[in-house]
């Protein structure tokens, strides 16, 4: 009995050690960023909110702000899209090659990103597309696709088979249908998808860099600003960052909890 | 009564290699209740999927009221079906669910509240509403689903296996609510089933299907008397099998030699039947007696106790012939009063000619 709460203890110490020692370099650079002091050195400083002043009033970390928002928005929504069509086609449809059909509609995170970026960035200058927003948009399309597929793939097959079929039969034509009943069977996991998929693109920096071009988005200003000097804005940058990414994870995965307990369909 | 509403004609359906349905020809009245039974796999869902436009026919035609339904599509289809899981949409609460139907015919919103209560109410679930469909009971849901059908009040129903989920006693308060709304709407029932209870307390008449083909169609009273064939009386039960050559006639009745000796059946009306044919004839268990002693006239097969099955006042008795035939007969407790089976020396089943059936297909 005691052994077992020894035991137990210890499991939590011992989580509870991991848990810091994964988020000790971020729970860093949010305390560093509201310290007075240039140099990140202990004993700290006086509380300041000078670094976030400083990119407040920096035209550059606007303008990445700015396009990553634009970015992770538009990504958000096409890989959601692309992501439900390839599920619900999945979920519909029997056919030949079905299995190569989603083996290659999962390929991407599969791919070295720096791979996939070099070759992004080859075939965008090929056809003179370099440099853009809606190539940024459209390298993180293909990456954020697959996530957007597998969690809206999860929901629809836990739909019951006779559920489209019973709005048909009710005088739902096939799109009325899809309208009524798959999207909001499917509504939780295309908004967890949503979410998903901003906050990749909005965290994704490989890519971003080899494509951008003039266009910077937030990680890539982040690489820098701290390649240039030690400026303690960069942990202002990565607070706001840190905090916008968790919070888009957390909804996501609240949603995708709330519906596995839920449990779709009853049998 | 005897208005034609739907036609089968000659309907095939065939996945790939394998034909569902095999030259399928079914008329299905006005206003009947109308059981489609067999094993799984017998084609009978496909049959009521393609009355609802969910399958289309690989041969043949099928009409409503005179009608090719052919190129009609499933939501323009006015033939509402109440399916084995149901199918409620679980985002919907009761309520929802209910006006579904009304609401993709465009009916406005409070004339759709309005029919959608009605419903509820008559079926008894009014105070469920504004519950999810979830947290219903099986029985509830049922209603549930069962007023989500009717609610846009068609000509006909389409129920597959509605009642197989739910518990034994609920199924037989189920089947009086379904008979009751039959009769009062006056709307055709098409209803799938492998249940024999269920459809022979129901229905109208029943169609046993076998491997995708139609093997009879009657009233649930004739298909258990007057079996057609071997399917037939196999699947419905509690009957005696019986083959042999016919040795001679004898007025009314045929002799045959049958494994178990020599029996008489009646032929009735039918003259086709000659010495030397094959037949097969069948005796319900409930149509036999028991005694210790060899009755005066009619058949009698000298047999012994293999087993018994005992249900409150009905007997079901498990019996051999000398030759190794089994045969079962089912007794009414008190037939048996003064019969002691485990100590009997020797036991006749006996039955007058008249109560064997010789099967249509003979064989």
């Amino acid at each position: 009995m005691t052994s077992d709460r020894a035991v137990r203890w210890f499991l939590r110490c011992y989580l509870a050690l991991l848990f810091l020692f994964v988020f000790a370099p971020i729970l860093a650079s949010v305390v560093f960023s509201f310290n007075s002091q240039r140099f990140p050195t202990i004993p700290l400083g006086s509380f300041s909110l000078q670094w976030y002043e400083a990119i407040l009033e920096d035209p550059d970390v606007w303008d990445a702000v700015r396009t990553s928002i634009i970015v992770s928005i538009s990504t958000a929504c096409l890989a959601t899209f692309i992501g439900f069509c390839t599920a619900y086609t999945d979920y519909r449809y029997g056919f030949r090659f079905k299995g190569a059909y989603l083996a290659l509609a999962l390929l991407p995170p599969t791919i070295p990103l720096i791979i996939l970026a070099l070759a992004m960035l080859a075939w965008f200058s090929r056809i003179g597309a370099s440099g853009q927003v809606w190539s940024i948009i459209i390298a993180h399309t293909v990456l954020c696709s697959p996530f957007a597929m597998a969690i809206i793939r999860l929901r629809l097959q836990q739909m019951d088979r006779n559920l489209e079929p019973a709005a048909w039969n009710l005088g739902a034509s096939e799109w009325r249908g899809m309208g009524q009943v798959v999207l909001p069977f499917a509504r939780p996991a295309i908004i967890s998808a949503l979410c998903l998929t901003a906050a990749v693109s909005f965290d994704e920096f490989a890519v971003a860099w080899f494509v951008s071009g003039l266009n910077k988005t937030v990680p890539v200003i982040i690489l820098e600003i701290v390649t240039g000097n030690i400026d303690p804005q960069v942990n202002a940058i990565g607070t706001f960052v840190f905090i916008t990414s968790i919070t888009l994870v957390v909804i996501a995965q609240i949603l995708i909890m709330a519906r596995e307990s839920k449990g779709g369909t009853a049998p | 009564m005897s208005e034609v509403l739907v036609v089968f004609d000659d309907v095939v359906k065939r996945f790939g290699e394998f034909a569902a349905v095999k030259r399928m020809s079914l008329e299905i009245r006005r206003g009947e209740f109308l059981a489609l039974m067999g094993p799984s796999g017998c084609g009978k869902t496909t049959t009521l999927r393609m009355l609802a436009g969910l399958e289309l026919p690989s041969e043949g035609d099928i009409t409503l009221e005179g009608q090719s339904l052919l190129s009609v599509r499933p939501h323009e289809r006015d033939t509402p079906m109440v399916w084995q899981s149901l199918a409620l949409f679980p985002f919907l609460d009761v309520r929802e669910n209910v006006e579904f139907g009304l609401k993709m015919r465009g009916v406005a919103a409070d004339e759709r509240r309005r029919r959608a209560e009605d419903w509820l109410d008559r079926l008894g679930i009014a105070e469920f509403a504004r519950r999810n469909v979830e947290q219903l009971s099986g029985g509830q849901r049922q209603r549930v689903a069962l007023a989500r059908a009717l609610v846009t009040e068609p000509q006909i129903l389409l129920l597959d296996e509605p009642l197989s989920a739910l518990d034994a006693h609920l199924v037989i308060r189920m089947q009086g609510v379904l008979t009751r709304l039959q009769r009062e709407l006056g709307i055709t029932f098409v209803y799938v089933t492998h249940s024999q209870s269920e459809a022979f307390a129901m229905a109208d008449r029943v169609v046993i299907m076998s491997d995708g083909e139609i093997s009879q169609i009657g009233a649930p009273r004739d298909i258990y008397r007057t079996p057609a064939n071997r399917f037939v009386a196999e699947f419905v039960g509690r009957n005696n099998i019986l083959s042999g050559k016919v040795k001679r006639l004898e007025q009314n009745d045929a002799v045959v030699a049958t494994p178990a000796g020599a029996l008489k059946v009646s032929v009735g009306e039918d003259n086709s039947i000659s010495e030397g044919d094959e037949i097969s004839f069948v005796i319900a268990a409930d149509l036999v007696r028991l005694s210790q002693e060899p009755p005066a006239e009619g058949n009698a097969v000298p047999v012994s106790l293999i087993s018994e099955e005992f249900i409150g006042s009905v007997v079901t008795l498990f019996l051999e012939s000398d030759d190794g035939t089994e045969f079962r007969a089912q007794l009414q407790e008190r037939e048996l009063a003064d019969i002691d089976l485990k100590a009997a020396k020797e036991l006749y089943l006996s039955w007058p000619p008249a109560s064997g059936h010789i099967l249509v297909d003979r064989i």
